[in-house]
């Protein structure tokens, strides 16, 4: 009886791998087969010079040399790209990970009893379903030479003439990771209430019975028990960082001006895939995906340990 | 306030009733004031859209043009400005909503059957498969991105919607979510019942399951479709053809364009038709979808 038990068990099972024909089918050829294809490509020498083909001859690693090495201090190298997108990241995610922080304990406390919750959270939520483009796109205007930010600061006498916020270095990626943050604040607010939400209220009543003030309670209690979801929010939003491309994309024209200060690395990656560089819009992707699969085995490690 | 329960814990709490009164002033002043950093851009959005060219140049207006309704009137004119011009807006238009949509469907569909392929059966490579959806989870489509052109124009699929639409139906992250709602509320005990009753596989999935897990393929159906319709990156690599572009792509048009020969009144009203839908629709929904973040962050 057992055995014809059995049987009728792996019958059934075999439709766990029938329900998975689908997504294997779909990820093997639209994912691994083209990552494979990318890393045999970033060995290459493969380019259109003008109107000239070349290659595709085998270089072995000279693709990653010429990114990391220049021998013209005028070119950036990958360092440069990652020094970009880097401090546009920080700059977006130092002021995110403080309004977050607070907003999510406000929301949180039942004492404070905050009314109009639902509003606020709609509302800082909403710029993160905006289309970045046109929000990059809404940003260029606003901030271009004729735009209404200018305007209105020659109205309140703060500008004498329109300031040039596109062809300075700082004001660009100020406006970058603005942008950055506006987005995504919303988003880490609601994950961090929903961490705090989950510690559990009895620590904050002793706390209170013993007389801890609410900075104390949210240092010494919320912050160390929120390490976990705090990290895991830190290392999603470094990978999200690190794929940075529509807004300064779009309000830089791709040109990452002013000399490429805020030309991320997803934006130099694009640039050879339009120029069909082959071996070093490999080369670049390799790189990438190693450093997004380091920081994601983080993330797994991380959120096993929290089971 | 004023309710009475309210007052009674207000009187328990006498000593702290100050900080917190003080607290919860500063709480809303805060919000009030981050709020309207969130709304001021939108604001100025709508203020310029319902401005003529001669009037946004003059220099910026808080308020709309109230007089005669001129604000709604010139609103239609640069639209129809916008319309007359290069830009195939009804067309992007179309196209977002085909490629975001079909995104929607495939991808909360597989991914539940995905999920429930690893939720209800037991077989050999199961904790293996799921542990490999979980690594590449965080592998951003960028980083494929060369192969991907590549593979697709070997395929003669570039300028087609194909490649844009069917790998929605392989979305490790929408597993993941499918997976955990299953976990909390598909008991197997229903399929066994369902078994007995004779009903096959595929046949429980479809009329048993996936009516279970509404919920949860609403939620992710809103976030894909709203992935998708702000996509950029891999559209503006596939679609060359005019007809085929997405709005984003049209927007990417308009800012490399000679843009200082540009009727700004149209490029204000081009932004906003991208955005706005976005908003109208979120508003209705909202919600539901701030609650969907939050119970998507229960893990971690």
């Amino acid at each position: 009886m057992s055995k014809a038990k059995k049987g009728k068990v792996v019958s059934y099972n075999k439709w766990g791998y029938i329900f998975l024909i689908p997504f294997i089918v779909v990820y093997v050829t639209f994912q691994l087969v083209p990552l494979f294809n990318t890393i045999y490509w970033s060995f290459f020498e493969y380019y259109r010079d003008g109107m000239t083909q070349i290659g595709p001859n085998v270089v072995g690693l000279s693709n990653y040399i010429q990114l990391f090495t220049s021998t013209d201090p005028n070119v950036p190298t990958i360092f440069d790209y990652t020094w970009n997108t880097l401090i546009m990241w920080i700059m977006g995610f130092v002021p995110q990970i403080v309004v977050s922080l607070l907003l999510g304990s406000w929301f949180s406390d039942n004492r404070l009893r905050l009314k109009c919750q639902a509003f606020f959270k709609t509302v800082i939520y909403l710029p993160n379903l905006i289309m970045a483009s046109a929000m990059a796109m809404l940003f260029f205007t606003l901030f271009s030479e004729g735009g209404p930010i200018n305007s209105m600061l020659m109205q309140l006498g703060i500008l004498d003439e329109p300031f040039k916020f596109l062809y300075n270095t700082l004001s660009v990626r100020t406006i970058v990771a603005f942008m950055n943050f506006l987005m995504w604040f919303g988003n880490t607010t609601i994950l961090l209430m929903a961490g705090m939400m989950g510690i559990d209220a009895s620590l904050f009543e002793a706390a209170e019975v013993d007389g801890a003030t609410p900075t104390q309670v949210f240092w010494r209690i919320t912050l160390p028990l929120l390490r976990p979801i705090l990290i895991y929010v830190m290392i999603t939003s470094l990978i999200g960082g690190l794929q940075m491309f529509d807004v300064p994309q779009i309000l830089t024209n791709g040109t990452g001006e002013p000399a490429r200060t805020s030309m991320t690395l997803i934006m130099f990656l694009n640039k050879h895939l339009f120029s069909k560089n082959y071996g070093l819009g490999g080369a670049l992707s390799v790189i990438l995906f190693i450093i997004t699969g380091i920081l994601s085995m983080i993330v797994y490690k991380f959120s096993n340990n929290n089971d | 306030m004023a309710s009475n329960s309210s007052m009674s814990l207000q009187i328990e709490d006498s000593k702290n009733t100050g900080g917190v009164k003080a607290r919860r002033v500063v709480a809303y002043i805060v919000l009030v004031a981050i709020s309207i950093l969130c709304l001021f851009w939108f604001y100025v959005l709508f203020i310029n859209s319902t401005r003529s060219h001669a009037e946004l140049t003059s220099g910026f207006q808080a308020l709309p043009n109230f007089k005669n309704f001129k604000f709604v009137t010139q609103f239609f004119t640069n639209f129809k400005n916008l319309m007359a011009g290069t830009l195939p807006i009804w067309n992007g238009l179309l196209n977002s909503i085909i490629v975001a949509g079909s995104c929607a469907l495939l991808s909360t569909y597989f991914s539940t059957m995905t999920a429930y392929a690893i939720h209800a059966y037991d077989f050999k490579l199961k904790k293996a498969i799921f542990t490999f959806i979980l690594m590449v989870m965080m592998i951003p489509t960028q980083v494929t991105a060369l192969g991907f052109i590549n593979l697709i124009t070997d395929m003669k699929l570039d300028n087609t919607f194909i490649p844009l639409i069917v790998p929605a139906i392989a979305a490790p992250a929408t597993f993941f979510y499918m997976k955990q709602y299953m976990e909390s509320t598909l008991p197997l005990a229903i399929i066994e019942a369902a078994r007995i009753d004779g009903s096959g596989e595929f046949r429980t999935f479809n009329t048993i399951v996936l009516p279970m897990m509404k919920p949860a393929i609403a939620v992710q159906a809103i976030f894909t479709f709203v992935q998708n319709w702000n996509n950029y990156f891999t559209p503006a690599l596939v679609l060359k053809k005019d007809k085929l572009q997405t709005l984003p792509i049209l927007i990417a048009r308009l800012r490399s364009a000679d843009w200082l020969k540009f009727d700004m009144g149209q490029v204000y009203v081009m932004i906003a038709f991208s955005i706005f839908p976005v908003i109208i629709v979120y508003l209705c929904l909202s919600k539901f979808i701030v609650s969907g973040v939050a119970l998507g962050s229960v893990k971690g």
